[in-house]
C-alpha cells in the first residue's frame, strides 16, 4: 500500500497556501511548500516562526484558516495510519504513571482503533522499536526515571512502532546528549533508506547541512524550500533570521564553511 | 459500644444499605476522579458539584416533592450547564482556567444557597431534604437511592474498563492521540460525562461542598503506592471505597450534633476526613515515595558521608603529619574538627559509629585508625583522589577546585562505576596510583589540611 502511493506521486506532503491563526493573530501566513517523498527534511526558523504549527497543521491538530494540505496526494484522513508523530518532549507530563513499554505501545493504538487491546503482535512491534533505539533494558522502567535523551528515544520508538510512511518530528534532537543525537540520526537515516519520509523541526543550524537533505525555511511565511544545496544559502538564512545579527553572523560563517564549525555549547 | 457492634456485624438492614451505597460510590469516585486528576481536570468535578446545587433547588421548586431521581436530573442539568459555561469563558475570553472555575463555582453555589433559603421558607420546605445536599446525609438513603448510585457507578466503571487504553493516551499525550485521528474532544466529553454522573449521584451522600475531595484525594493517595496506571486506578478505587465505608460507618455511630436538623452526623465531612487520613498516612509511610522513607534515605546517606569524611580526615591528618615529623601521631579531636570545620555533634556521632565498627581507637582525646580502619580509609581516599584526578584531567577543573567537586560525587559512586572510570583514566608513566601508598592511593592534587570544602551539613 505505501509502495503504491509512492510510485503514483513523488510528493509526500503538499501544503497549499495555508494560513493558521491563533486568537486572530496569524502564526502561519500563506505558506506554500511541498516535501518530496523519501526526503530527510528539516523545518528551520527562529522562535515563534510557526515551525511546530506547520507540523501540527499537517497532522490536522490545528484548524487552518485557509488553504489545503495533502499527504501522498490525499486528504490526511485517508492516510492517517501512514503518518507517525513525535511531539516535543516537554509537551507531556513525564510523571504520568506508565512504563516505557506502555508509551511505545501507544504507537500501535492508531492501528488498533478504539476499544481493542494491544496483543502479542503489538508487543513484538514495540519491543522491536525499543531495540532500534537501544532502549530495551529500560522496557519496564517508569518514564519519570529516564534522562532527557532516553525520553526522546522512547518517543522515537513510539513513532517507529507506528510503522508509518511519513514521520513528522518536533525537535527530535532538542536537549539530548551527543551520543543520543548520533543514534537518533542513525534511526532517521535508517528510515530514509527504507524509503520513508522524515520531516523534522530542527533548531540547530550548525547541523542542518550534515543531517538533512531538504530544508524548509520558515518565518511566519515560507522564506525558501528545496534541497539543502540550493535552499540553505546565506542569503536565505539572512532573510529567515533577519534582525538577529549575532546569530546571523555565526550562521553565515557556518554556511560559508559548509557547516563545519564546531557546535556552539 | 452496642451501636458499634451492630454496625460492624451489619445487623441493621438500613446500615447495610447505606454502607453499600457509600462504598460503591467511593469506589467509582476514586477511579473516575483519578483519571480526571491525570487529565488535569480535577477541579472540573468541584465546579460540577457546586454548580449542581441550584439544579436540585430548581427541581424541588418545579416538582414540589423530594424525589432523588428528579433532584439528580436537576443537578446534572445545572452541573453540565456550569461546565459548559466554564468552557465557553475559557474559549471566548482570555480568562484563564482557574479563574473561570472560580467564577462558575462561586456564582452557581451562591445561587443554590439563595434558592435553598427561599425553599426553607416555603410551607413544604422542611420536607425537601435539601439540607442533606450541602454536606451529605447518607443515613437518609433508601433502597432506590442506592440502586441509582450502583447503576451510575457501574456505568462509570464499565466506561473506564472499556476505554482504558483511550483514557490512558488521552491523559498522557493528547496531541499524539489527536495525530492518530482520534476524536479527543469526544473522549474528553465521555470522561467528563462519567465524572458528572458519579459526582451527581454522590451529592446526597457526600454533599456539593466536599464531593470534589472524594474525587481527587483517593487518586492522589494512590500515586504514592504505584507508578503504573492500572494499579493506580484500582488503588484509587479501594481508597475511595474505604473512605465511603468508614466515613458512613462513623456517621452512624457518632452522636448527632444538637444543631443538626435531622438525625445522624453529616456524612460528607467524615468520608472526606477518612480519605484525608489515608492520604496523610500514604504521604508519610508509603515505601519509596513517602516522606519517612525519603527522609531515612537522606539520613543514612548523610551518615555515610560523615563516616567517610571522618576516615578520610584521619588519613589525611596522619599523612601530612608523617611528612612533617616522620612519625604518625594520633590527631586530637580538636585537630580533626578544625581540618574540615566539623560541627561537634555530627563529628562525635561519626566517631561513636567508627568506634563501634572498630575503625578507630580513642585514647585521651586523640583518635587513631585501627588496621581495618586504615584499610577502609584507603579505599575512601583513593576514590576521592581518583575523582579529583578525573575531574582535573577530563573536565578541566582547576586543582584547587577539584576537592569540593569530587566530594559531591564520590559518595554516590558504585564499585562498578569506579572500576569503569579507573580504566578510562590515562595512567601513564606518572601513574599516580603507583606513586601513592599501598592499595594505590594517588597523592592529593592540592595541599592537604584545611581545604576549600564546605563544612558537612
Amino acid at each position: 500500500m505505501p509502495a503504491d502511493t509512492l510510485s503514483t506521486t513523488k510528493i509526500a506532503v503538499e501544503v497549499h497556501d495555508v494560513t493558521v491563526a491563533y486568537h486572530r493573530k496569524p502564526v502561519l501566513w500563506d505558506v506554500d511548500v511541498s516535501f518530496p517523498a523519501g526526503a530527510l527534511a528539516a523545518i528551520v526558523g527562529p522562535n515563534g516562526a510557526g515551525k511546530s504549527t506547520l507540523l501540527k497543521s499537517i497532522l490536522g491538530l490545528l484548524p487552518i484558516a485557509s488553504g489545503r494540505i495533502e499527504v501522498f496526494g490525499k486528504p490526511l484522513t485517508q492516510v492517517r495510519n501512514q503518518v507517525a508523530y513525535v511531539p516535543q518532549r516537554e509537551s507531556v507530563d513525564w510523571e504520568f504513571p506508565v512504563s516505557v513499554l506502555d508509551v511505545v505501545l501507544m504507537g500501535r493504538y492508531g492501528r488498533l482503533g478504539w476499544l481493542r487491546r494491544p496483543g502479542r503482535a503489538d508487543r513484538d512491534a514495540a519491543d522491536a522499536a525499543l531495540v532500534s533505539v537501544g532502549m530495551t533494558e529500560f522496557r519496564d522502567r517508569q518514564i519519570s526515571q529516564l534522562s532527557g535523551g532516553q525520553q526522546q528515544r522512547v518517543f522515537l520508538a513510539r513513532a517507529l512502532a507506528q510503522d508509518a510512511t511519513l514521520y513528522l518530528m518536533d525537535e527530535p534532537f532538542a536537549g539530548v546528549d551527543a551520543a543520543t543525537e548520533q543514534s537518533i540520526l542513525e534511526v532517521l537515516r535508517g528510515l530514509q533508506e527504507r524509503g520513508r519520509t522524515v520531516i523534522a523541526v530542527h533548531h540547530d543550524l550548525q547541523t542542518v547541512r550534515s543531517y538533512f537533505d531538504y530544508v524548509a525555511m520558515l518565518n511566519l511565511h515560507l522564506v525558501a524550500a528545496g534541497p539543502i544545496e540550493t535552499a540553505f544559502t546565506a542569503d536565505n538564512l539572512k532573510r529567515t533570521y533577519g534582525g538577529r545579527l549575532t546569530l546571523l553572523d555565526e550562521v553565515t560563517e557556518a554556511v560559508r564553511r559548509g557547516g563545519t564549525l564546531p557546535r556552539s555549547p | 459500644m452496642n451501636e458499634l457492634l451492630r454496625l460492624i456485624t451489619l445487623q441493621d438492614a438500613n446500615t447495610r444499605l447505606v454502607l453499600l451505597g457509600t462504598g460503591v460510590l467511593g469506589l467509582a469516585a476514586g477511579v473516575i476522579g483519578a483519571l480526571a486528576v491525570l487529565r488535569r481536570r480535577a477541579l472540573v468535578g468541584d465546579a460540577l458539584a457546586h454548580a449542581a446545587l441550584p439544579g436540585v433547588c430548581v427541581s424541588f421548586l418545579v416538582f414540589r416533592e423530594r424525589s432523588l431521581p428528579l433532584f439528580l436530573l436537576g443537578a446534572l442539568v445545572f452541573g453540565v450547564l456550569g461546565v459548559l459555561t466554564m468552557n465557553a469563558i475559557r474559549r471566548f475570553t482570555r480568562i484563564k482556567e482557574d479563574a473561570a472555575i472560580a467564577i462558575i463555582l462561586g456564582s452557581f453555589f451562591g445561587l443554590g444557597i439563595a434558592l435553598s433559603g427561599i425553599i426553607q421558607r416555603l410551607p413544604s420546605g422542611n420536607r425537601s431534604g435539601l439540607d442533606g445536599f450541602l454536606f451529605g446525609k447518607a443515613a437518609g438513603m433508601v433502597r432506590d437511592d442506592v440502586t441509582l448510585i450502583a447503576l451510575a457507578s457501574a456505568a462509570a466503571l464499565l466506561g473506564v474498563a472499556a476505554l482504558y487504553k483511550e483514557f490512558k493516551l488521552l491523559g498522557f499525550d493528547r496531541a499524539f492521540a489527536g495525530s492518530l485521528g482520534w476524536r479527543v474532544a469526544l473522549l474528553d466529553f465521555i470522561l467528563m460525562s462519567l465524572l458528572a454522573i458519579v459526582t451527581v449521584v454522590g451529592l446526597p451522600a457526600v454533599g456539593v461542598v466536599l464531593m470534589a475531595a472524594l474525587l481527587i484525594i483517593p487518586g492522589v493517595t494512590a500515586r504514592f503506592w504505584t507508578d503504573r496506571l492500572a494499579p493506580h486506578l484500582v488503588l484509587a478505587g479501594i481508597f475511595g471505597m474505604l473512605a465511603g465505608l468508614i466515613g458512613a460507618g462513623l456517621s452512624a455511630v457518632l452522636p448527632a450534633p444538637q444543631s443538626a436538623l435531622s438525625r445522624g452526623f453529616p456524612t460528607g465531612p467524615l468520608i472526606v476526613l477518612v480519605a484525608g487520613t489515608l492520604f496523610v498516612a500514604s504521604l508519610l509511610f508509603a515505601p519509596g515515595r513517602g516522606l519517612i522513607a525519603r527522609w531515612s534515605t537522606a539520613r543514612s546517606l548523610q551518615r555515610r558521608i560523615h563516616d567517610e569524611h571522618l576516615l578520610r580526615d584521619l588519613y589525611e591528618l596522619q599523612e601530612s603529619a608523617s611528612f612533617k615529623a616522620g612519625s604518625v601521631p594520633a590527631p586530637s579531636i580538636g585537630q580533626i574538627a578544625a581540618h574540615r570545620a566539623w560541627r561537634m555533634v555530627p563529628l562525635r556521632n561519626a566517631i561513636a559509629r567508627a568506634n563501634a565498627l572498630g575503625y578507630v581507637t580513642q585514647t585521651r582525646g586523640t583518635l587513631a585508625l585501627t588496621a581495618s580502619g586504615r584499610e577502609k580509609s584507603l579505599r575512601i581516599i583513593r576514590s576521592h583522589r581518583l575523582w579529583e584526578l578525573y575531574l582535573h584531567e577530563h573536565a578541566g577543573i582547576a586543582p584547587d577546585h577539584v576537592d569540593r567537586d569530587a566530594d559531591l560525587i564520590e559518595h554516590f559512586v558504585t564499585p562498578e562505576l569506579l572500576a569503569k572510570f579507573e580504566s578510562q583514566l590515562a595512567l601513564g608513566d606518572a601513574d599516580p596510583i603507583r606513586t601513592g601508598a599501598a592499595m594505590g592511593v594517588p597523592l592529593s592534587l592540592h595541599p592537604p589540611g584545611a581545604s576549600a570544602e564546605e563544612a558537612p551539613r
